[in-house]
Formats: structure tokens, sequence, C-alpha cells
């Protein structure tokens, strides 16, 4: 457990930015630090706090070899706060104020602009490992579970990350909004998370890859969308944590992926070919694969409302004061501040779906979801790649985007998941083919056993191809402690 | 903008609220239609409003008094998700004319006031429940209750935005609530103004933006008990029934003219004028209070007050050129009296005060309507008690002297009652008459040692209770040249002038908001900063900054 009245921040918490020396900040966080570590213990099973995990730690910023892996308790993990190494000369890249050197300072007239999007990016940090708190109790091995922590940690410390730019940049009002991002709860009522998806329970672990894979790619693309920021700190900042993302992701596709395959190998095994037999394919301790295109289109679309609305001022704003770019800014060939330029979104004009040109400033949003949607699909191709290898007749399929959306043009509106507008009636009648139900929330409860022994994994998931860190199949990445 | 816009609405056809009675405790949800703006070219999202809102509004507060006297507790609240209310939509502001921003502005200003005068006149107490962002018009709709609720889940925010964000201000009364009514202090209230995010929890109550922060897990309970316990402890008699209001009869014509049971509107757009003739009551009262019940909204207290209510207000946003108008009256002074007397003797009666209160109301919006103004006392008419006080509503009165050839109708007269002496007040607390005679105890005392007298005109002339008396050979000339002359000047300067000249004495934070806060708002209104092509509130919602001219004026 860290000392916390002899923290050495300069040592125990790894960072590139001269904490020890910085008073202004290291009061700030002397002053959160202990309700964060409180927030922690209170978050997570006891057992899993005390149990040692296998988990790499950031250490430096150096792309060669900036974290090392080894057995840490949690609680001790070494939170580190580090941001990219500083681009000689680099420029605002978009908005009113492109081509001008980035700002190291917030500028006055931008501060509560900025300050609202860091902490919404704060907020979901936290509240992800809010939900998916209880998930080690059911963990299909301690591979997975070992994963499961990774993430947790890694969230945790990019709360750190976005805490040390509230503590650095915006004075009073940033340290108020950091004890806030404590203060509010996944799913609480007296204070929930800010934006919906993160106040939704994360009830099994088919939902947490679902949710790594999709909700976890919004967060890659809302800080790649940050790292093109005019403020440098802060896109810094999120252009390191884009290299932690990365493993969320990695640890979502082929958690799916896995899912997939114990799935087809245990159909192909009972000679099933039909993958609409699900009685007879539940009955083999494998989840169907309909279930996981439901699953799918339920963490899709919630996803999709993360985007917020197709034409929307604050994002306007916040790209045209060079606060927030687009997916791969720097790479887009245009003049980067697209007053006079349409962008194409959909809308509903008489009950028929239709593209529409709108200012592109004000579709900002917009663009970054049809970024994340074409981004998203690729690990949909490769689920199939599994499914059909195994010579199964089942095509996993990203849902359209009008389907099941509560924010946006499409909100309350009965699409179909081909974006077929339907009666209210057909609608009910499809819900139950299109969205998980409780029949098949309860079939999985029933299948999230623990299966602690190291190299064994639940039934419904295939291992890995390859060990964390490379290590053997049957290495004990969680040594649960058991008292 | 072009169709008209009627201030008449019936209940069942509201789109943007709804209304649950409780016993004594009404829950107002809004719950604005996006698609239900009063004009093209805008959606009403995030519960932002627009003149028709406010038009529901003003008729569920108006029948709350009427139909609903057994209500001593009107809890507000938002039907949707995350938001109380967004305030007035802006891209409507944008796109709007000044004249209609302006009028819709004082409509809404009007509309507010009720809410306070509904607890001070009729013991209806209004609260705010906030949970989700009240911003702008939104937080100022909570202002305008008198005890705001603010749930702390650590996002519901009170803020008002308006000079950071759209480079206008809070100008529903915002800027004068916050500090005249909730005492805020200047310099919080300063730095309150302009962060656009405004401010939650703990620090709102602190500064006394609101009057109670409560934890999110307990707010709808606690919401309910202060209702409940504001019910119980007020001081508003019980009332079991009220009576309805039923639709007005009236008639608009081709030439922008309007008749009503007791009001007519005559139209001469030629001469950018409108004649208004209130017709008083023609049979005896009712007998008594409870036959004065019974004829609910057809009694003619009632009724010509709904009638020139509707009539001032169509006129204010549907006939912006008929810049003169001109108030006229024709009946008999003494049954229009005894209509009063029985009200003024049993003003200890719910719907007598109500009915009382409400002219009131309707003589303070005629005070406020920036058109040029002018009564003629004319033969057969009836400037007597209530209606007299329009003489001193208007800018200036012309009466009739001596018989006119050919005219037999009763001979002009003012007569003052009761009604002229305390229960008129205007925005600045005081009576019209004493507005007049500001400085002139001596006057005071002289008008109302002659209540209950028919004056004539040599006598009304003494008494300073008219502009000027012209007999039968000036008169049509007079009259036609004043006309002619007032309808000829600016329009801008003549608003400017009235509006100085009409609120003589004490400021009261009513007329801070209709005078100074409303002058400033509409002077930047005109502002390229906020309304030219590059100006904030042209540019809101592009992404693009407005471009302001730096230089102080």
């Amino acid at each position: 457990m860290l000392d916390l009245i002899n923290v050495s921040y300069d040592t125990q918490i790894p960072n590139n930015v001269g904490l020890s020396s910085d008073k202004k900040v290291l009061k700030a966080l002397e002053r959160w630090h202990p309700g964060y570590i409180n927030w922690w213990n209170d978050l997570i099973p006891q057992n899993f706090q005390e149990s040692m995990v296998y988990l790499r730690t950031a250490v430096s910023v150096d792309p060669k070899g900036w974290a090392k892996f080894d057995y840490v308790k949690m609680p001790e993990y070494r939170w580190g706060v580090l941001l990219a190494p500083q681009v000689e000369d680099r420029r605002i890249p978009c908005g009113e104020h492109a081509g001008e050197l980035a700002w190291q300072e917030v500028p006055g007239e931008y501060r509560n602009l900025m300050k609202r999007l860091i902490v919404i990016q704060g907020d979901t940090e936290p509240g992800s490992v809010e939900q998916q708190r209880y998930l080690g109790l059911t963990a299909p091995s301690l591979y997975d579970m070992r994963n499961l922590f990774q993430v947790n940690v890694e969230e945790g410390r990019h709360l750190w990350a976005m805490v040390y730019l509230l503590f650095k940049y915006f004075g009073k009002d940033g340290r108020e909004e950091a004890d806030d991002l404590l203060r509010r709860s996944s799913g609480s009522e007296e204070a929930p998370r800010m934006l919906g998806a993160f106040n939704e329970e994360t009830p099994d672990w088919l939902s947490f890859f679902m949710f790594t894979y999709f909700t976890d790619r919004d967060g890659k693309m809302q800080l790649e969308s940050l790292a093109q920021s005019g403020f440098d700190p802060l896109s810094r900042t999120c252009r390191f944590m884009l290299t932690e993302e990365a493993h969320h992701m990695f640890v979502g596709e082929t958690g799916v992926g896995r899912t997939i395959q114990a799935t087809c190998e245990a159909m192909v095994k009972a000679g099933i070919s039909d993958p609409y037999d699900t009685d007879k394919v539940r009955s083999l301790g494998v989840i169907d694969l309909p279930t996981i295109q439901k699953k799918l289109n339920l963490h899709y679309t919630l996803s999709l409302d993360l985007f917020g609305q197709e034409v929307s001022t604050n994002a306007a704003n916040a790209f045209n004061a060079g606060i927030k770019g687009r997916y791969m800014e720097t790479r887009i060939q245009d003049d980067h501040r697209l007053t006079g330029d349409t962008y194409k979104v959909l809308d509903i004009v008489d009950g028929v779906l239709v593209e529409r040109d709108v200012p592109a400033l004000t579709a900002i949003n917009m663009r970054l979801r049809d970024d994340y949607i074409r981004d998203a699909s690729g690990g949909v191709g490769r689920w199939n790649k599994i499914i059909e290898k195994a010579g199964i007749e089942f095509e996993l399929k990203l849902p359209h985007q009008a389907f099941n959306r509560k924010i946006g043009v499409f909100a309350g509106k009965d699409f179909d998941p081909e974006g077929n507008l339907v009666t209210g009636d057909e609608y009910d009648r499809g819900l139950p083919h299109w969205l998980p139900t409780h029949g098949d929330g309860d079939f999985i409860q029933s299948l999230m056993k623990p299966c602690y022994e190291p190299g064994k994994y639940a039934s419904w998931i295939a291992p890995p191809k390859v060990g964390i860190d490379n290590k053997p199949g049957d290495f004990e990445y969680v040594k649960l402690h058991m008292a | 903008m072009t169709k008209r816009i009627d201030f008449q609405v019936d209940p069942s056809a509201y789109r943007h609220w709804r209304v649950e009675y409780d016993g004594p405790v009404a829950n107002l949800f809004m719950d604005v239609d996006e698609d239900g703006g009063l004009f093209d070219g805008y959606q009403l999202k995030l519960n932002s409003y627009d003149l028709g809102v406010d038009i529901e509004l003003a008729d569920i507060v108006q029948r709350m008094r009427f139909e609903h006297p057994e209500v001593k507790v009107v809890v507000m609240r938002s039907a949707k998700d995350r938001v109380f209310c967004a305030g007035a939509n802006i891209r409507m502001l944008g796109g709007a004319k000044h004249a209609h921003k302006v009028n819709f502005c004082k409509f809404t200003n009007e509309t507010r006031n009720t809410f306070e005068a509904a607890e001070v006149d009729s013991g209806q107490k209004y609260i705010a429940a906030i949970k989700g962002a009240c911003a702008g018009g939104g937080y100022e709709l909570a202002l305008a209750c008198n005890h705001i609720m603010l749930t702390d889940d650590s996002s519901s925010s009170v803020a008002l935005p308006e000079v950071p964000l759209l480079a206008v201000l809070p100008g529903t009364g915002g800027l004068t609530r916050v500090t005249d009514k909730r005492k805020v202090r200047r310099d919080l209230a300063d730095v309150f103004c302009s962060t656009e995010e405004g401010v939650r929890g703990k620090r709102a109550q602190e500064w006394k933006l609101v009057d109670e922060v409560i934890p999110n897990s307990k707010f709808d309970e606690t919401v309910d008990a202060r209702a409940r316990d504001f019910a119980a402890s007020s001081t508003k008699p019980d009332v079991d029934k009220g009576i309805v209001l039923t639709a007005l009869d009236r008639t608009f014509h081709e030439d922008g003219s309007v008749t009503y049971s007791t009001v007519e509107v005559q139209a001469d757009r030629k001469g950018r004028t409108a004649s208004i003739t209130i017709h008083g009551p023609e049979g005896d009262p009712p007998a008594d209070i409870a036959a004065f019940t019974a004829e609910g909204d057809q009694a003619w207290m009632l009724r010509a007050a709904r009638e020139l209510d509707d009539a001032i207000l169509h006129l204010r946003l549907n006939e912006p050129e008929l810049g003169l108008m001109v108030f006229k009256t024709q009946g008999d002074p003494e049954t229009l009296l005894a209509h009063e007397a029985l009200l003024m003797a049993n003003r200890d009666h719910w719907l007598a005060g109500e009915v009382l209160q409400y002219w009131k109301r309707v003589l303070k919006r005629i005070d406020v309507t920036s058109r040029s103004m002018v009564a003629l006392v004319e033969h057969g008419s009836c400037f007597a008690g209530i209606l007299a006080e329009i003489l001193w509503a208007v800018d200036r009165s012309y009466m009739m002297e001596d018989e006119f050839e050919g005219d037999n109708r009763p001979m002009a007269t003012v007569t003052l009652s009761d009604a002229n002496f305390g229960p008129m007040p205007m925005a600045n607390g005081l009576t019209r008459l004493q507005t007049r005679f500001l400085g002139d105890d001596a006057a005071l005392a002289g008008a109302e040692a002659s209540k209950g007298e028919a004056l004539e005109a040599e006598a009304a002339d003494e008494a300073g209770l008219v502009t000027m008396i012209l007999d039968d050979i000036d008169w049509e000339d007079e009259i036609r040249i004043f006309l002619e002359e007032r309808a000829s000047f600016s329009p801008d300067a003549m608003t400017g002038m009235e509006a100085n000249l009409r609120f003589a004495g004490p400021e009261t934070m009513e007329t801070r908001i209709f005078g100074r806060l409303t002058a400033w708002q509409n002077w930047i209104f005109t502002r390229p900063n906020a309304v030219g092509e590059a100006g904030a509130l042209q540019r809101y919602g592009t992404g693009q900054r407005g471009e302001f001219n730096m230089e102080r004026v």
C-alpha cells in the first residue's frame, strides 16, 4: 500500500512532467490522492485488491520500452502522469487559429469549453471501472481476469492524466472538478456519470468484451480528436493514452473472437450446422451466434449515442476554437477551417431517411461517427472469418445507425437493424430478435462461472493464441489472495 | 412572420406543458414539443421556448388563478431528462425581427411577473424543482418562482450564459432578479453572469442562486414534501371550485379591426391608428357576489378585462405599424361603478379579488405598451373608476366640453372611485394618480375628495385629470391635428420619450426590469456585436465566434 503521507512523487509516480518540483500540482495531488485510493479500495472486491496481478505499468514515453510487466497489488499500482514528447514548433491544426503556434497555456477565452471537454473525457475513465467492478468474480480464466484488471488500472491512470491537466491548468475550478470526478459514480442515483453509456451495467463478460471493443473505441476516437488539440498539453496527454487504449480494444476484439471460436468449435464437434438451433447450441455450454449478434447490436448502438447530436454547436465551437480536431486531422487535405464547406448528415424527412448537406463545422460529431463506423467494422470482418473457417453459415453485421438510438435525429424512432422505419407493432415483435432479452441475459449469466485454474478456460471461450508478455499457456497471471 | 399570433389557447391544445392537479398542489411539467415552434426555421430543442410556448404558460398561470383556486403551490418541473430548460430558442431569436424580439421579451417578462403576482395577490406560490441544465431563460423562469430547489447530482446547474455565449443580456428579468430579488452579492453576480457553465451544488446555495440543494436520491420526495409544507402553511383561503374561462367571443376583420363583446378595435392602417372602444355594462350588476360567481366568465367585469387584454396583446404583436392607440369608452358611468362596487365591497371574496387583480395586470400591460396612447373622453363615455385609470396610463387625454351640435349623448364626465386610490398600483408601486401628481399632495387630496362625483370637463380639467378640454368648435380639428402629428414622429423617439415620462417616481424591481434591463437589452439587440452578420447571436450554432467591435461606447 502506498504510504500516503510520504509519497515520493518522483519515484512512486512515474512522470515526465517534473512533478516533484511543481509545487502547485503537488499540493493539489496530495489533497486528491487519498480520495482516489479510497475510491479504488471501495471499488473492487477485497480479495482481488490483495491479489498479485501480472500488470504492465507505463514508466516512460519511450516508444521502444514505455512499459514494464510485473506482479503488483492493484492499490499499489503506480499510476503515472506521462505526456507524449513535445513536438518542436507544433502548430494549431484546425479552426480559426490554424497555423498559429500551439498553446502551452490555456487561452482565457476558451477556458470553460476546454475544461468541459476534459471533464467529460475524465468522467468516462473511472466510469467504466465502476461498471466492471464485479466481473473478477466470474472471470473465465486468470488470463482474462488479468486483462480486465489491466484495462481497469489503465482507465484509472487515464483519470490521473485528466486530473493532472485540471490541476495544472484550471486552478480552483479544476480542483473542484477533480473532486467531482470521484463523487459521480456509474449508475448512481445520487450522482450518475455524465454520459448514458457509462451508467449502463456491464453484467457479464461478453458485455465487457463488447464494451471494450465498441465503447472504448468511441474513447479512442475522442482521444484521437483531442490529440489534435491546439492546447499542447492536452494533445500530448491524449497521444500517450492512445498507446494504452490499443490494448483495451485488443482485449475486446480477441474476447469476442474467442467467444465465437468456442461456439463454432463446439458446433462443429457436435455436428450442428444451423446457427439458429439455439437450444442445441446453448446446451453445449457456449453462446449461440444470434445472441452474440444481439449483444453486438446493443453495445454498438449505445456507443453511437456517445457521439452526440449529428449537428452540434458545441462540437463546432470546439473545432473552430482549435481545441478538438477531426480524426487524423493533419492527414486530411483541406483548409482545416471548414467555414465554407458542407458535410452530409443523415436526417429523416417525412419518415424517409435522407442525406442532407449541412455546414461542415456543425457536422464534426457526425464526421467522427462516420470514421468510427469504418474503424469498428474491421474487427467484425475478422470475427466473420472465424465463423467462415468453421464452415458455418452466419454473418455478424453492424446494424444500421438509425437502429436503437437515444440521441440524435433517430432517437425514439422505430427503425429495424436494416435501417427501415417500421410500425410500432413490427418493432415490438422484432425486438426480441434484435436486442438481448432477459432470457438471453439469464442464459449468459448461467455460463458466468469463474475458472481460476492457471491455463484453464470456461467452456464458452477459447484460449488465446499467445499469452500476455509472451508467457506460456499455464502462466499464473493472477496469484489470487484467498483469505 | 406574417401569420396572426393568437394569445388565446385552449388547454386541450397545449403542446408544450402538462399540469397535474393534486389537491392544493399543482405539478407543472415543461415538455416542449421540438417541432411545435410558432414559426418555421428552428426546432425547440432541450425545452427551449418561443412565444408560442410562453403563450401557453401565461394561459396556465391565468387559469390556475381562475379555474383552480384550490391550488396553493405550483411546482415547476421539467418532463425531460437532464434538462430543466435551455431558455429562449437562440435560432428563433437570431431569425426574428427586432420588433418581434422586443415584444417577445416584453410578453415573457409580463408572464414571469405573474408568477410572483400569483403569490402576492392570491397566495399561489410557484416553486422551481430543477434537475438537469437550467440556463438563461430557463433560470429566469426559476428566478420568477419564489422558492428554488436544485438537485445535487454534480452536473445539474443554474446559469445565465447570455453574455459569454451570445453577447446579449439575460433580459427576462435575469440580471435584475439575481440582485434585487435573490440578493446575490453584485461581485458574485458578476462572476455568475459571465460564466457560461454556471454554478452547481452547494455553491449555488451559498451564493443565494437557489434556496435549497438536495441530494439527488432524495430530490423528488423532498420537493413533494416541501410543496405539501408550503400548501399546509399557506394563508390562502380554501376554495372548492373555480370558474371556467371559456373561449372569447371575437371576430377579426379584413381591415385589421376586431370585434369583441365589450371591446371594439378599429384599425386605420393609413392613419397608423387603432381605436379601442370599451363598451360599459348595460344591465344592473349581479345581486350579490354569489350571483356574480354564477355568471362566471360572462360577468362584465371579467369579460371586459379579458377582451381588453387580448386586444392589447394582439395589437402589440400583430399590428406593429398601428403606432397610435386611441382609447374610448361608451356606456353609463353609474352602472359601471355599480358593477365595480360589488367587487370592491367583496374584495376578500376569492373571485372578486382575482378579477380586481386581473384589472391591475391589464392596466400594467397598457402602461408598458410601446405605442403612443391617447384617451378621448367623449360624450356618452364611462371613464369612471377602473376605466378612468386608462386616462392616466396613456400619454395624453382629451375631453369634450359642453354640448356638441347633433350629439345627444350624455355629457362627458370623469368619475373617481376607491379603485383609483390603492388597488390598481403601477409597476412603481404608486397609484397612477400618485404618479401623475408626484410632489403635489394637494392635487391628490383634491382628486380624492371628488370621489363619486361625475366631473364634467371644466372640473376635470381643474382637477388635473385630463390633458386638454375642447369644445365643439375646436374638437375635430385639434384631435385630427394631434393624431396626424403624433403618427408622423419617429417611432423610436416616441417609444423612448413615452417610456421615460410614464414612470415617474421610485424604482422597483419591476420598473428596473421594464426600464433599465429592457432598454439595455433592446439597445444590444440593435448592435452589430450581437445581431450583425458576424455578431454573436447570428453566428451562434455555426461554430464561428462573433466578431466584436471592441470600442466601448
